[in-house]
C-alpha cells in the first residue's frame, strides 16, 4: 500500500512521454518548494503522472478536490498527485469506480454552475464540503487518508522519520532531545544503557 | 522439534501461539508433556518484521472477515475490524507495547468491591491476587519486566517527558517509564531496546518480549513441541462421553485434517475462543462446546479506552523511542468518587504519521483535521486503558449467513459502553486534558478509541459453573480435558494491560494440566 515516491522526471522525458501517450493523460506540475527536504527528494523540480483510466484534466480535478478535502496550504501537489495516482489505478481496475469518479466530477460543475476549476479555491472548497458523505466524496476521502500520507514526501513535509531500524533506532538520534522542558528525575527515567 | 502423528492422542494440543498458547506450551513441553501448536497464522521473525505501519499490519492483522453491531463507534468507523490483533505466530505478543502491570487485589473481587452494577454482570474472579502472585513473580522474571527482577527501567523518551512534566504539575506521584517486558539491558540472549519507535510493528531488535522470539524458541529446544503455522483450527471434536479428542485444522492450502487430542487447550482471543466453542457445536453439545451455562461469547470487555494527543509550541517528535514507555498510575485505583467504579491508568502512545492520519478522528477531513496533521511532529500523546463492566449482552456470536473462506460462519462482535465507561472514560479525557495543558499545550484532542487491542472476558472464569465457562485454573466447567489458555477466561477486564496476567495464568495453568495428567484425571 506504500508508494515511495511518484514519477519525477527531467523535463525532456516528459515531452517524450506525452508524445508517446495519446490515449490518456499525463499530469504535471513543478514543486512549489525549490529548497529544502521536499525538493532534496526529487531528482527534478518538476513531476509528472501518468494517468490510465482518466484524463489530465480529470485527473487535475481530482487533485483539486482532494486539496479541498484535506488543506494543507503548504504540502505540494506532488503529494496529492499520489492520491490521483491511486484513484486513477482504481478506476482502471474497476469501471465502477471510473463511473462514480467522473459523475462526481460533473456534479461539481453543476453545483458551481459552470466551471468548478476555475473557481477560486476557497469556493472550490465550499462546494466540495457540501457533497460530504456522498460515495464519490467518501471515496476520495477514504484513499487520501491512507495514500496522502503513507509516502515519503509527506513524511518529510509533517517531519516524521518513518524507518529507523537502519540507522540503529533512536538511541543514540534523539529519542531524549526534548529541551523545552526540565528532565524528569532518574528514578523516573533511568539513564541509558 | 517433535513431529506428531495425527492420529496420536497422548499430545496436548493448544490452539493459537500467544501469549496464553505460546506461553502453555512452553511450560508443558519444558515439564516433558507433548504438545501440538495450531498456529493460523504464519512464521515471522525480527528479520521479517517492517519499520512501516500499513505493511506491518498486512503482514500481522487477523484480517479475516468479521462483522460488528452495537453503539460503539468501532462498529461504524470500522466495520469490519472490531479488533486490532494478530494473526501470526506469537499472537498479539508481536504487537503489543510491553506494559506489563499486576491487576490489584481489590480487582480480582470486583463484585464484593464494587458492588451490583445495573446491566452489569459482575463477578469476582474464583482466585485471589495471593494465588496469582508466585506465578507473576515467575511470569515477570520470564519476560524481563522492568523495575522488577533488579532490572532498570527504560530511559524516557520525548512524549514521556512532555507526560512527566504535566503529572508532576498535576501532583500525580506515580508517573515512571512504567515496568515494561522490553529489555533496558540485554537480557536472556536478547537485545536492548535501541528506542526505534516501531514496538506495534514487531520488534526489529528482539529485545520486547513475545512468545515468537522466546517461548517458542525455548519449547522447540526441548523436541516436545510440535509446532504448525498456518493452521486454522475450523472446529473441535469429541467422543460419546463428552471428553474432546480430537482437533480439525485447515492447511496452507486449505486441506483439512484431524488431529488427535489428550487435552486441548484453546487460546484464539477472545473473539477466536467462543467462536471456535461455538461453531464445534454437536448432537451432544448443540449450543457449543462448554456453554451449558450460556456464558460461551458473552462479557466480551474491550477495557474502557481512549487517546489524547495534544500539540506544543516546540517539538515533541513522539514517535522516537519505546511505544509506551511512560505511565501514570495515580488514577488505577478504585475511588468511587470520582464517578465511577474501577480505575484507569494512562500510558504514553504515539502512533506514525500513517496510522495518526487513520486514527485521529476516523473518518475526518477539512480544516480542523488538517491543522492537527499539520503539527504532527509538535504532538505528545497518551492512552487511556481502565476497567469497563462485562455485560452479558456485549457479545461474540457466530453469524447466521456469512461465511469465512473454510466455510464457518464468521464470528460477530456486539458491544456497548456501559454508563461506567462513559464516565470513567470522560473523567480520563479530562485528566489528559489537564495534564498536557499543565506542560503547555495549545490544543488538545481526545480521540475516541481504536479497534480493541485487549479483547477479554469471552470465556470467563467462575466459582460456580453457572455463572461462567471455566473454572480458576481454566479448565472447562462441563469437559475436563477442554481448557480456555488466553484473555478469553477473565473474569472481569481490570485496569491493568492483561498480557502479563495472560502469561501469569498459562504458568498456572501447565501446573495444573501437568498435575492432572499425572494424576490421569485427564
Amino acid at each position: 500500500m506504500k508508494q515511495t515516491s511518484i514519477e519525477v522526471n527531467a523535463p525532456g522525458a516528459l515531452t517524450r512521454r506525452r508524445f508517446l501517450k495519446t490515449g490518456s493523460g499525463v499530469l504535471m506540475g513543478t514543486l512549489m518548494a525549490t529548497g529544502g527536504t521536499l525538493a532534496a527528494l526529487a531528482p527534478s523540480h518538476t513531476w509528472a503522472l501518468t494517468m490510465n483510466a482518466l484524463t489530465d484534466a480529470e485527473g487535475d480535478k481530482l487533485l483539486k478536490v482532494t486539496r479541498a478535502i484535506f488543506p494543507h496550504d503548504t504540502l505540494d501537489d506532488a503529494v496529492y498527485a499520489l492520491v490521483v495516482k491511486d484513484l486513477d489505478g482504481a478506476a482502471a481496475n474497476d469501471a465502477d469506480v471510473a463511473k462514480l469518479l467522473r459523475a462526481g466530477l460533473a456534479e461539481l460543475d453543476v453545483r458551481a454552475s459552470g466551471n468548478w476549476v476555475g473557481l477560486d479555491y476557497l469556493a472550490r472548497e465550499n462546494i466540495v464540503i457540501k457533497m460530504a458523505g456522498t460515495d464519490f466524496f467518501e471515496k476520495i476521502r477514504g484513499t487520501s487518508v491512507v495514500s496522502l500520507y503513507n509516502n515519503e514526501m509527506a513524511w518529510a513535509h509533517f517531519g516524521y522519520e518513518g524507518s529507523s531500524y537502519e540507522m540503529g533506532g533512536y538511541f543514540d538520534r534523539g529519542f531524549q532531545d526534548l529541551n523545552w522542558l526540565p528532565d524528569p528525575d532518574a528514578g523516573a527515567s533511568p539513564a541509558k544503557a | 522439534m517433535a513431529n506428531i502423528a495425527l492420529d496420536d492422542d497422548t499430545a496436548v494440543v493448544v490452539i493459537g501461539s500467544g501469549a496464553g498458547g505460546g506461553t502453555l506450551a512452553n511450560e508443558l513441553c519444558q515439564k516433558g508433556i507433548k504438545v501440538v501448536v495450531l498456529e493460523a497464522g504464519a512464521h515471522e521473525s525480527a528479520a521479517t518484521f517492517q519499520n512501516d505501519e500499513w505493511g506491518s499490519f498486512g503482514q500481522l492483522s487477523w484480517l479475516d472477515k468479521r462483522t460488528t453491531s452495537g453503539s460503539w463507534r468501532v462498529a461504524r468507523d470500522f466495520s469490519g475490524l472490531p479488533a486490532w490483533i494478530c494473526k501470526t505466530v506469537g499472537g498479539s505478543t508481536t504487537h503489543w507495547a510491553g506494559a506489563s502491570l499486576r491487576i490489584q487485589e481489590h480487582e480480582f473481587k470486583a463484585l464484593t468491591n464494587y458492588g451490583k452494577l445495573e446491566g452489569a454482570n459482575l463477578l469476582d474472579w474464583p482466585l485471589t491476587l495471593q494465588d496469582l502472585e508466585p506465578y507473576y513473580d515467575k511470569a515477570e522474571n520470564k519476560m524481563g519486566v522492568t523495575r522488577t527482577n533488579g532490572i532498570p527501567g527504560l530511559p524516557g523518551n520525548n512524549n514521556f517527558k512532555v507526560m512527566y512534566d504535566g503529572a508532576k504539575k498535576l501532583g500525580y506521584k506515580d508517573c515512571h517509564t512504567g515496568r515494561m517486558a522490553i529489555n533496558s539491558r540485554k537480557r536472556d540472549g536478547r537485545a536492548h531496546c535501541r528506542q526505534l519507535g516501531f514496538c506495534f510493528q514487531g520488534c526489529k531488535m528482539d529485545a520486547k518480549w513475545s512468545t515468537m522470539n522466546s517461548e517458542i524458541p525455548k519449547a522447540e529446544k526441548t523436541g516436545n513441541l510440535d509446532l504448525r503455522p498456518k493452521a486454522q483450527v475450523v472446529k473441535i471434536e469429541h467422543d460419546k462421553s463428552g471428553k474432546v479428542n480430537a482437533v480439525v485444522y485447515a492447511d496452507a492450502d486449505g486441506n483439512l485434517h484431524k488431529q488427535k487430542a489428550r487435552v486441548v487447550c484453546v487460546a484464539g482471543n477472545s473473539i477466536e475462543t467462543p467462536r471456535l466453542l461455538l461453531n464445534s457445536e454437536s448432537g451432544k453439545y448443540p449450543d457449543g462446546l462448554a456453554n451449558s451455562s450460556g456464558q460461551v461469547g458473552r462479557n466480551y470487555m474491550r477495557h474502557m479506552t481512549g487517546s489524547v494527543y495534544a500539540t506544543f509550541d516546540e517539538p515533541v517528535h513522539m514517535w522516537r523511542g519505546t511505544t509506551m514507555a511512560g505511565i501514570i498510575t495515580d488514577e488505577g485505583r478504585h475511588d468511587p468518587s470520582r464517578g465511577f467504579v474501577g480505575g484507569y491508568e494512562m500510558e504514553t502512545l504515539s502512533l506514525g504519521l500513517p496510522f495518526m492520519a487513520a486514527f485521529l478522528d476516523p473518518g475526518g477531513w477539512g480544516r480542523d483535521f488538517c491543522r492537527a496533521m499539520d503539527n504532527y511532529a509538535n504532538m505528545a500523546g497518551m492512552w487511556l486503558v481502565g476497567e469497563d463492566m462485562p455485560q452479558e449482552t456485549n457479545r461474540i456470536t457466530v453469524h447466521a449467513s456469512e461465511k469465512d473462506q473454510y466455510g464457518m460462519p464468521v464470528p460477530n462482535v456486539n458491544f456497548d459502553d456501559h454508563p461506567n465507561d462513559i464516565a470513567m472514560r470522560e473523567h480520563a479525557f479530562g485528566q489528559g486534558r489537564a495534564i498536557y495543558e499543565a506542560a503547555g499545550a495549545n490544543q488538545v484532542y481526545p480521540v475516541p478509541p481504536y479497534p480493541s487491542t485487549h479483547n477479554l472476558g469471552t470465556c470467563r472464569m467462575s466459582a460456580k459453573a453457572a455463572d461462567g465457562v471455566a473454572n480458576g485454573n481454566g479448565q472447562t466447567h462441563d469437559i475436563d480435558n477442554l481448557f480456555i489458555s488466553d484473555g478469553s477466561q477473565f473474569t472481569t477486564g481490570a485496569a491493568e494491560n492483561p498480557t502479563l496476567t495472560i502469561v501469569t495464568l498459562a504458568i498456572r495453568q501447565a501446573d495444573y494440566i501437568s498435575r492432572q495428567m499425572s494424576l490421569k484425571a485427564i
